[in-house]
């Protein structure tokens, strides 16, 4: 068969696992919170966005070294969102879902509002240390960012799986995730794993903000990405992290196929649109995800 | 409104669905009407012509608002079902009438064809509600907003060209053409007191009272024969309805059509205006719309007097800065003050309008 036929779907498929796995680094935020407190973060993109500017105002503003702006940025995001449990989320234990929503929301726009404020409008750019030449491999050219994410996705995703499945915390946490009450009565300290389980989505949070902070360049926009969590955990199913990878593959590859195919056509854009398409079919045919746990509701 | 009851009376149920609990409460409605109606020309005889325009034209914004924020807390507020696409509505409501008004049809066309063509696509993105609810319903509404405004933006004949904006002319109203602030003033005001007396009067029916067993407990409601199916698209279509006049009363306001004005920040303002306000309430929704409104307005009279002021010396912010600082401001306190009402008083504003009078009820006799 004819390898140059074949370049373009190979490339944009391979760009679009690599994406995929990132998104996935993201969603796994999302999820995380989701399985343990059954809170839903709209701000997920905010959060990503401040761990970049955390990360941007350590190696551009003061100059320090690469491996300082991570330990800033993962202490900062698990301090913030520590907080943020404490402050905004308790007091919302048991309050209608809408009031969740609203209240994340409500984060984001101050996130967006105010982490300009504070340190700067003007975009900062830092690169991971990995170089920026293309690595050719056979027909493929893969750009070292993307492949670093990638990696750091993988990493931190067999990380939490094993915690979940075989770590005393993460049994904990399943457990309180199933019924607060009955984890309540066996001896688990609930609230301790919420806010463990917050912590967690800092620590995500701060790694994907490092790695899109690197790839796109530090500013607000970096908060656009929260924007594809939603197709991603919808597809995967909200509840599992298993589902945010197959999830943030299927968004990733089809966004690329989409914009690779389609946006000659249409003028450009099909990338932000076709991953909503995606969903929506999602939700009509199978509304809790491939694998996600399906809720029975009763009066 | 501003009556103190001495006690409760009603023994029928009739009495206790009344607008008008008692004559006092028809008075002081009058009284507003009639203090409504006054204001462009007492603003004008007090402050003159120019500043009056400036006053009248916030008192517009809140005007369109509150129609818009009636649509939604009707959505969210009395039947349960979260939408973040509120905006998008608008935007097909005003780009329906903008394309209309290009055929040279008067508003009293293009206003209830706007307003129907968002309902029409309202139930459509409401039909998931029925196997959705809660988060993915949200996230279902959220794609909605996405969606409707890639679509305008990228289809021309609906967008009018690569701005994505179409001009509209003035609004005529028995020959007479309104431009002036003063005089748009009145064209909106009609359309904010029907939308509130139509909401008043559909809450207290048969479909309000559905819509609130909705929203209290679908599957208890389904039980007792309310038709969830239909109830259901019937809140998205009302909601959609106010929201595509709101669309149409901000093109005709604007004298153009713009997706620009119709982005998820819009929802978000408008999610924030009935959570401010109150939930599931009428005088909610335009104490919220009044707030959210006036608050952009609030904070930039606010920088400008504060924000440049000299401090040991020191220049807070340049005029450049500021127009940096402010919208980032507004963002901020918006989502404060979202967070601050769901943690402290989740009824909002409402419910302290009701403690004060309920405070007073008793005043200076409390016990």
């Amino acid at each position: 068969m004819d390898l140059d036929a074949l370049r373009f779907p190979l490339g944009l498929i391979t760009n679009g696992v690599l994406i995929g796995m990132m998104y996935s680094l993201i969603a796994l935020g999302f999820v995380l919170v989701y399985k343990a407190t059954d809170a839903i973060n709209f701000a997920q993109g905010e959060f990503v966005m401040l761990a970049a500017l955390m990360a941007g105002a350590v190696i551009v503003l003061a100059k320090l070294p690469f491996w300082v702006a991570v330990i800033v940025a993962v202490a900062g995001m698990i301090a913030f969102s520590f907080g943020l449990e404490r402050v905004v989320l308790r007091p919302l234990l048991g309050r209608p879902i809408v009031a969740v929503i609203m209240a994340t929301i409500g984060l984001a726009a101050i996130l967006r509002g105010a982490g300009p404020f504070i340190v700067g409008v003007e975009t900062r750019s830092f690169s991971l240390p990995v170089g920026e030449d293309r690595i050719v491999w056979g027909p493929l050219k893969l750009q070292p960012v993307m492949l670093t994410g990638a990696g750091v996705a993988i990493v931190a995703l067999a990380v939490f799986t094993w915690f979940f499945l075989k770590s005393r915390a993460g049994i904990a946490m399943r457990a309180v995730a199933d019924n607060q009450q009955v984890a309540s009565a066996m001896g688990i300290n609930v609230e301790r794993y919420f806010a463990l389980a917050w912590a967690m989505a800092g620590i995500v949070a701060a790694l994907g903000g490092i790695v899109w902070g690197s790839m796109l360049g530090v500013d607000v926009h970096v908060a656009l990405v929260g924007l594809k969590v939603f197709p991603v955990v919808i597809l995967g199913g909200l509840d599992s992290v298993v589902g945010a990878v197959v999830g943030g593959l299927i968004v990733g590859i089809v966004e690329n196929l989409a914009a690779g195919y389609l946006d000659p056509y249409v003028g450009g854009g099909t990338k932000d649109f076709a991953p909503y398409v995606l969903m929506i079919i999602a939700l009509m045919v199978r509304p809790y995800g491939i694998f996600g746990k399906r809720k029975i509701e009763r009066v | 409104m501003f009556h103190r009851e001495s006690g409760y009376f009603k023994t029928t149920y009739g009495a206790d669905m009344a607008l008008y609990p008692l004559p006092i409460a028809q008075w002081s409605v009058a009284v507003l009407a009639v203090l409504f109606l006054l204001l462009p020309l007492v603003t004008t005889e007090l402050f003159g012509a120019r500043n009056a325009e400036y006053y009248v034209t916030n008192v517009n914004f809140i005007l369109i608002a509150i129609v818009g924020a009636l649509g939604l807390n009707i959505l969210v507020g009395y039947t349960g079902q979260i939408s973040i696409g509120h905006a998008a509505f608008m935007s097909v409501g005003a780009y329906t009438a903008a394309n209309l008004a290009k055929f040279g049809l008067p508003f009293w066309v293009t206003l209830p064809a706007g307003g129907l063509m968002a309902a029409a696509i309202g139930v459509v993105v409401g039909i998931p509600s029925l196997r959705i609810k809660g988060l993915y319903l949200a996230i279902a509404t959220l794609a909605a907003q996405l969606i409707i405004e890639w679509i305008i933006n990228h289809v021309p004949a609906i967008s009018g060209g690569s701005q994505a904006s179409i001009e509209v002319p003035r609004p005529t109203v028995f020959g007479f053409t309104l431009s002036a602030q003063r005089e748009l003033y009145y064209f909106l005001l009609f359309f904010a007191v029907a939308s509130i007396v139509l909401t008043l009067n559909l809450v207290r029916s048969r479909i309000g009272r559905a819509f609130i067993a909705i929203r209290d407990q679908d599957i208890a409601a389904e039980i007792i024969g309310i038709n969830i199916f239909r109830y259901k698209l019937t809140a998205f279509a009302i909601s959609s309805f106010y929201a595509g006049v709101t669309g149409v009363l901000y093109t005709y306001y604007y004298g153009v059509a713009n997706y620009e004005n119709f982005q998820i920040t819009t929802s978000i303002d408008y999610l924030a205006m009935i959570i401010i306000g109150g939930q599931g309430s009428v005088l909610g929704s335009i104490f919220g719309a009044t707030f959210v409104s006036l608050l952009p307005t609030a904070i930039r009279e606010f920088m400008q007097y504060f924000g440049t002021m000299q401090i040991f010396g020191m220049q807070l912010f340049t005029e450049a800065e500021l127009n940096n600082v402010i919208p980032a401001m507004r963002l901020t306190v918006f989502g404060l003050l979202i967070i601050i009402f769901l943690v402290l008083e989740p009824e909002g504003l409402n419910r302290l309008w009701r403690n004060i009078r309920s405070y007073f009820r008793v005043w200076p006799f409390s016990y």
